[in-house]
C-alpha cells in the first residue's frame, strides 16, 4: 500500500528525508533527481542514514562509512554486512509516496526495536 | 614499481587494513595469489566495538566479523607472527618456522597497545583482549581506568553502564587536549562527570599494588585508589620489531610516502604501521581508505583517491563525538551550533581564516555536512 509521506519540496536535491515510522525509513532526493527509499537505520550499528552522506546512488553512514547503494540496499563499503530494505517510491502530484518493503528488516544488534 | 610484474602477494597483517589491501587488490584487477599472515587467531574482525558494545555484552563476537566475502581467494595464515622480511630472497619468515615466497608485501601489522609492567592490569587492543577484560567487568565492583583518552573513556562508559564504581586518572590537566585542544578537551571530559564517573586530571600514576590480583592504583600526589579492575588505555606501539635488518627505514613506523610506498620495491606499508611525515595515522576509517591507496603503489597501477581529512569518532556515555580534518596547536575553536553545556554542539577550528578541522557531539547530520566542505577543500599533498 503507497502511504504519503512528505512534499517533494520537503527534500531538496541532494538531501534526504527521514520518516519516522517504524522502523523508520530515509527518502533520499539525488543530485540526479531521483528519489529512493531505504530503511533508515544502518545495518551496523543504530545510525540514521538520512544524516548520512549522499554520493550519487550511495549512501555513506555518517558514523563509520558503510556505503549503502540506495537502489539495491546492498552494503557496499564496510563495516556493514547486510543490506537495509529497499522501498518501492511514487511521486504523485508533488506528494512522495512509499511502500513499505514485506520483507524483515535487518537492525543492528542491539538497536532499539 | 611500476613495471615490476607482481604475482604473488604477502600481506602481513590480518586486521582492518590487511583485509581492505585484499578486497583493493581484487578491485584493482589483482588475479594472482593473496597470502594473508596474521599473529592473531581471529579471522579479521571490527575492533571499535571492542571497547562499546562488546565489552556490554550487546555484541558478540559473530558481530565483529568483517571477513565475510570468502570470494577474495586468500590464503589465511593466522595465530602465527611474521619474525622477518628477507627482501632480497622476497620471502617473509613466521614464528613457526615457515617462510612465505611473494614478490609483492603490503606491510599492515598495526600497532598493540602499549604495555604496562604489572600483572592484573588489562590494556584493550585485541578481541582476546576484550573477552578478558568482560570477564572481569562482570563481577563488577570497582575499575580504575589510567589514561582518559578515547579509549579509556569508552572503557569508562561501558564499565559504568554495567554498573561499575569508575574512577578514571590521567596524567595530562586536560584529556584529549592532543586531538581536541584544551577546550573541546575540557567539554568532552565533562561526559564522565555527567554520569557518575570520577576523573582525577593531572596527577601521574606511580604504582599498580596487588600480587595475584590488582588492589590499588597510587597516585603520585598520594591518592590511594582501590581497585577491583584496572584498564590502562595509554597508547599503542606499532608492531614493527620484526622489521629489523630488512632495510626498511623504521622511524616511529614504517616510513613511507603519501601512497605506502617504502625505501624497498616492492613492498610498501599501510595501516596504524606506517608513519608519514613523523605521524601514524591511527584511525580506523585511514585503515580501511588507505590500503588501496598502498595496493594501486605495488601493483604500479597509479596513484589511488587523494586522501581525505582525516576522521574519526567515539561513542561514550550514549554521546557521540566526531572529529575530522587537521588541527594543529594555536588553531581558534568556535562553536558554530548548539551548545556544549547540552552536549550536543558542532565546533569548527580555524587557522589564519580557513577552516582546519570540525568537531560534533551528537550532531551527525551537520557534522556530516561540514565533513564534506572540508573533503572539498584542497588539502596539502
Amino acid at each position: 500500500m503507497l502511504r504519503p509521506v512528505c512534499p517533494l519540496s520537503a527534500i531538496p536535491s541532494g538531501e534526504a528525508y527521514r520518516w519516522d515510522t517504524d522502523p523508520p525509513v530515509a527518502i533520499f532526493h539525488t543530485e540526479d533527481g531521483e528519489i529512493f527509499a531505504i530503511d533508515d537505520t544502518c545495518t551496523h550499528q543504530d545510525a540514521s542514514l538520512a544524516d548520512g552522506w549522499l554520493e550519487g546512488c550511495e549512501v555513506e553512514c555518517p558514523l563509520h562509512a558503510s556505503r549503502f547503494d540506495l537502489r539495491t540496499g546492498r552494503a557496499d563499503a564496510p563495516p556493514a554486512k547486510k543490506p537495509v530494505r529497499t522501498h518501492r517510491v511514487e511521486v504523485t502530484g508533488g506528494v512522495v509516496h512509499v511502500e513499505l518493503s514485506e520483507d524483515p528488516a535487518d537492525l543492528p544488534p542491539g538497536a532499539k526495536p | 614499481m611500476a613495471g615490476i610484474r607482481v604475482q604473488k602477494v604477502a600481506i602481513v597483517g590480518a586486521s582492518l587494513a590487511g583485509l581492505a589491501a585484499a578486497r583493493a587488490l581484487r578491485r584493482q584487477s589483482f588475479a594472482g595469489e593473496i597470502i594473508a599472515i596474521g599473529a592473531e587467531r581471529h579471522q579479521p574482525y571490527d575492533r571499535p566495538p571492542l571497547s562499546k558494545e562488546f565489552l556490554t555484552g550487546a555484541y558478540t563476537e559473530a558481530d565483529l566479523a568483517l571477513g565475510h566475502d570468502d570470494d577474495l581467494g586468500v590464503v589465511w595464515r593466522l595465530g602465527v607472527a611474521a619474525t622477518r622480511l628477507d627482501p632480497r630472497g622476497g620471502s617473509v619468515h613466521l614464528a613457526d618456522g615457515e617462510e612465505i615466497r611473494a614478490d609483492g608485501v603490503v606491510i599492515a601489522t598495526g600497532a598493540r597497545a602499549r604495555p604496562v609492567e604489572h600483572a592484573g592490569v588489562h590494556t584493550l587492543r585485541t578481541l582476546d583482549d576484550a573477552i578478558a577484560l568482560r570477564d572481569d567487568l562482570r563481577r563488577g565492583g570497582r575499575l580504575v581506568v589510567i589514561g582518559a583518552g578515547f579509549i579509556g573513556a569508552e572503557v569508562a562508559s561501558s564499565a559504568r553502564s554495567l554498573g561499575l564504581d569508575v574512577t578514571v586518572v590521567e596524567s595530562l590537566p586536560t584529556p584529549l587536549a592532543g586531538p581536541l585542544g584544551p577546550e573541546m578537551g575540557a567539554v568532552c571530559a565533562a561526559l564522565h562527570g555527567d554520569h557518575g564517573v570520577r576523573l582525577l586530571t593531572g596527577v601521574p600514576v606511580t604504582t599498580v599494588t596487588g600480587s595475584d590480583h590488582v588492589e590499588a592504583v597510587e597516585l603520585a600526589d598520594g591518592t590511594r585508589l582501590p581497585a577491583d579492575v584496572v584498564v590502562a588505555g595509554i597508547g599503542a606501539v606499532p608492531n614493527v620489531e620484526w622489521l629489523a635488518g630488512s632495510g626498511l627505514e623504521i622511524s616511529g613506523g614504517v616510513v613511507t610516502d603519501a601512497n605506502g610506498a617504502t625505501g624497498l620495491p616492492a613492498v610498501v606499508a599501510t595501516g596504524d604501521c606506517a608513519s608519514r611525515d613523523g605521524v601514524r595515522s591511527e584511525h580506523w576509517t585511514h585503515a580501511v581508505e588507505h590500503p588501496a591507496t598502498a595496493v594501486a603503489t605495488l601493483l604500479g597501477t597509479g596513484a589511488g583517491r587523494p586522501p581525505k581529512a582525516p576522521y574519526f569518532w567515539s561513542d561514550q556515555y550514549g554521546v557521540r563525538i566526531q572529529f575530522a580534518g587537521r588541527r594543529e596547536p594555536g588553531d581558534t575553536v568556535r562553536i558554530v551550533e548548539g551548545d556544549p553545556e547540552q552536549r550536543s554542539f558542532l565546533a569548527v577550528y580555524e587557522r589564519g581564516g580557513l577552516t582546519t578541522a570540525v568537531l560534533g557531539m551528537s550532531r551527525p547530520k551537520s557534522f556530516t555536512r561540514w565533513r564534506r566542505q572540508l573533503r572539498a577543500a584542497p588539502q596539502e599533498a
